[in-house]
């Protein structure tokens, strides 16, 4: 290859706590509305959970899929599907030879649905009572598989898992792809369905889940001083990736570029982050000095922040340890005030977020920041929706896993 | 008790419709599961046991390969039946 290859985005799928497609999501963010309410799971009294809500997805998937698609695939993988279709259709189901075409599928935890189902069936009913789909369903890689066989592609199927940095990252290795010229197309993102007792009495146990149980709407409230925990989300967010010169050709609507993306690990704490965000802050200069840009050229971030008190913080100081004085004037949006965490699709649903902020050139507020919190330095959009410049812009998608794990992308207007 | 062969057939073609889609009218005595169904193993295997609980019957993992049609499993229910 002689010039470099450059990757834009050409459709979008999701399917959120807030909507059941990307408009309806979208639509849903720039006015204000949060997806966390009261779940009526009989397990939810029947353990006693001391979490009683989180943001559930808005559109079931039997009103989309199927009854065989669903019986056959763990809500993460029918979540996947569901958005992966949406992003083809929305790129025009470009013709493409399938060993050209890649699919990246990242999530945080799997098949939980199924396989805590299946547990229960072997020990209720026996081993002859597993489903015979028992282990295709659970594995990780039965989303990026699902939609492979969806869209038909064959130069891959991948799979990271880094918990919620993993849908960020699916984004991040399927630019590679096509960069480094294994792929033409990818369809990337992350998935979700976690909301399940042993997940939240897990994350409870480690006291990173909102107790809010009287107020959930206002539960997730990144960077507010009252702010106690994230709310679990569940869904899928997908876009497709394509080459510059290939979705120009064919005419194909180009929603943003990536300019680059930047990884790193902390090496400091399986779940904590390290509270002076040396890691993260490295992927933040990386993935901007890879799309051949400066601190001043990003006019819009769509943080992590998750809503935990120690989180919060750290990705503050990760962002004014990479920008510096940059930092100020730059408008930082928290999403998951809406849509809650959705885990390994979180990084995707907001790189999707963060696109579309580019692509109508405006930065969605964060809701539910009553009372901000001095520790934060950063400059946060809330109250209203603020407006981006006219001209070439950038922003940058920041997500960051349990384990140590950061992944930023750069995304730029075409 | 026991049910006629007509009555295990139209069991038979629901379970058959919820595991795989397949129209409960396309599932008829002469069909294969594998040729004209296009039912593989692992979907087969659900069938064998969602049936075993409908009918009250127990199909043996050897005679499964045996099930060659609609109308093999449709028998071999009836016969089983208590």
């Amino acid at each position: 290859m002689t010039a470099e290859r450059r990757v834009v985005v050409t459709g979008l799928g999701a399917t959120t706590p807030v909507g059941g497609t990307v408009p309806e999501t979208w639509d849903a963010i720039l006015a204000g509305r949060s997806g966390a309410k009261m779940m009526d799971f009989d397990w939810v009294e029947k353990y006693e959970l001391p979490v009683k809500f989180a943001a559930t997805i808005h559109t079931q998937p039997t009103d989309v899929l199927t009854k065989v698609e669903v019986r056959r695939l763990d809500p993460s993988a029918q979540y996947a599907l569901i958005a992966a279709r949406e992003a083809w259709a929305d790129a025009g189901a470009p013709e493409v030879e399938p060993e050209r075409l890649a699919a990246c599928i990242g999530t945080g935890i799997g098949g939980v649905w199924t396989l805590l189902d299946q547990w229960d069936n072997l020990r209720e009913k026996g081993p002859r009572r597993v489903f015979p789909l028992a282990v295709p369903m659970l594995m990780p890689n039965a989303s990026s598989a699902a939609v492979s066989l969806e869209i038909g592609a064959r130069a891959g199927a991948h799979t990271p898992v880094s918990a919620c940095a993993s849908g960020l990252e699916a984004m991040g290795y399927a630019y590679e792809m096509i960069r480094n010229g294994r792929a033409d197309i990818a369809v990337a993102g992350g998935t979700e369905g976690a909301v399940h007792a042993l997940p939240i009495a897990g994350f409870a146990a480690m006291q990173a889940l909102s107790t809010r149980n009287d107020d959930p709407e206002r539960a997730s409230r990144p960077y507010d001083t009252g702010r106690d925990g994230f709310v679990l989300g569940e869904g899928a967010a997908v876009i497709v990736l394509e080459e510059y010169e290939a979705a120009k050709a064919r005419g194909a609507t180009i929603y943003a570029e990536i300019g680059g993306v930047g990884m790193s690990s902390d090496s400091h704490h399986i779940a904590a982050p390290e509270p002076e965000g040396a890691g993260a802050s490295r992927a933040m200069v990386e993935a901007v000095e890879r799309a051949g840009l400066t601190p001043k050229d990003i006019v819009h971030v769509n943080a992590h922040a998750t809503s935990t008190p120690v989180g919060d913080v750290a990705e503050s100081n990760a962002i004014r340890r990479a920008f510096g004085d940059d930092t100020d004037g730059m408008p930082v949006s928290a999403t998951k005030s809406m849509t809650g965490h959705l885990l390994g699709a979180a990084g995707a649903l907001e790189g999707v977020l963060t696109i579309l902020a580019l692509h109508h050139r405006i930065a969605p507020a964060t809701i539910n920041l009553d009372d901000f919190d001095p520790a934060i330095k950063l400059d946060v959009v809330h109250g209203e929706a603020r407006k981006l410049p006219a001209g070439d812009i950038a922003a940058l998608n920041n997500s960051f896993g349990f384990g140590g794990h950061n992944v930023a992308v750069v995304f730029t207007s075409v | 008790m026991a049910q006629s062969e007509q009555e295990i057939l139209e069991g038979l073609a629901e379970i058959v419709n919820e595991e795989t889609g397949l129209d409960t009218e396309s599932v008829q005595s002469e069909k294969s599961f594998t040729d004209d169904l296009d039912i593989d193993s692992l979907s087969m295997m659900t069938i064998v046991v969602n049936a075993e609980e409908k009918f009250g019957v127990r199909i043996p993992d050897d005679e499964v390969k045996n099930l060659k049609t609609v109308g093999d499993a449709v028998s071999f229910i009836a016969k089983n039946q208590g």
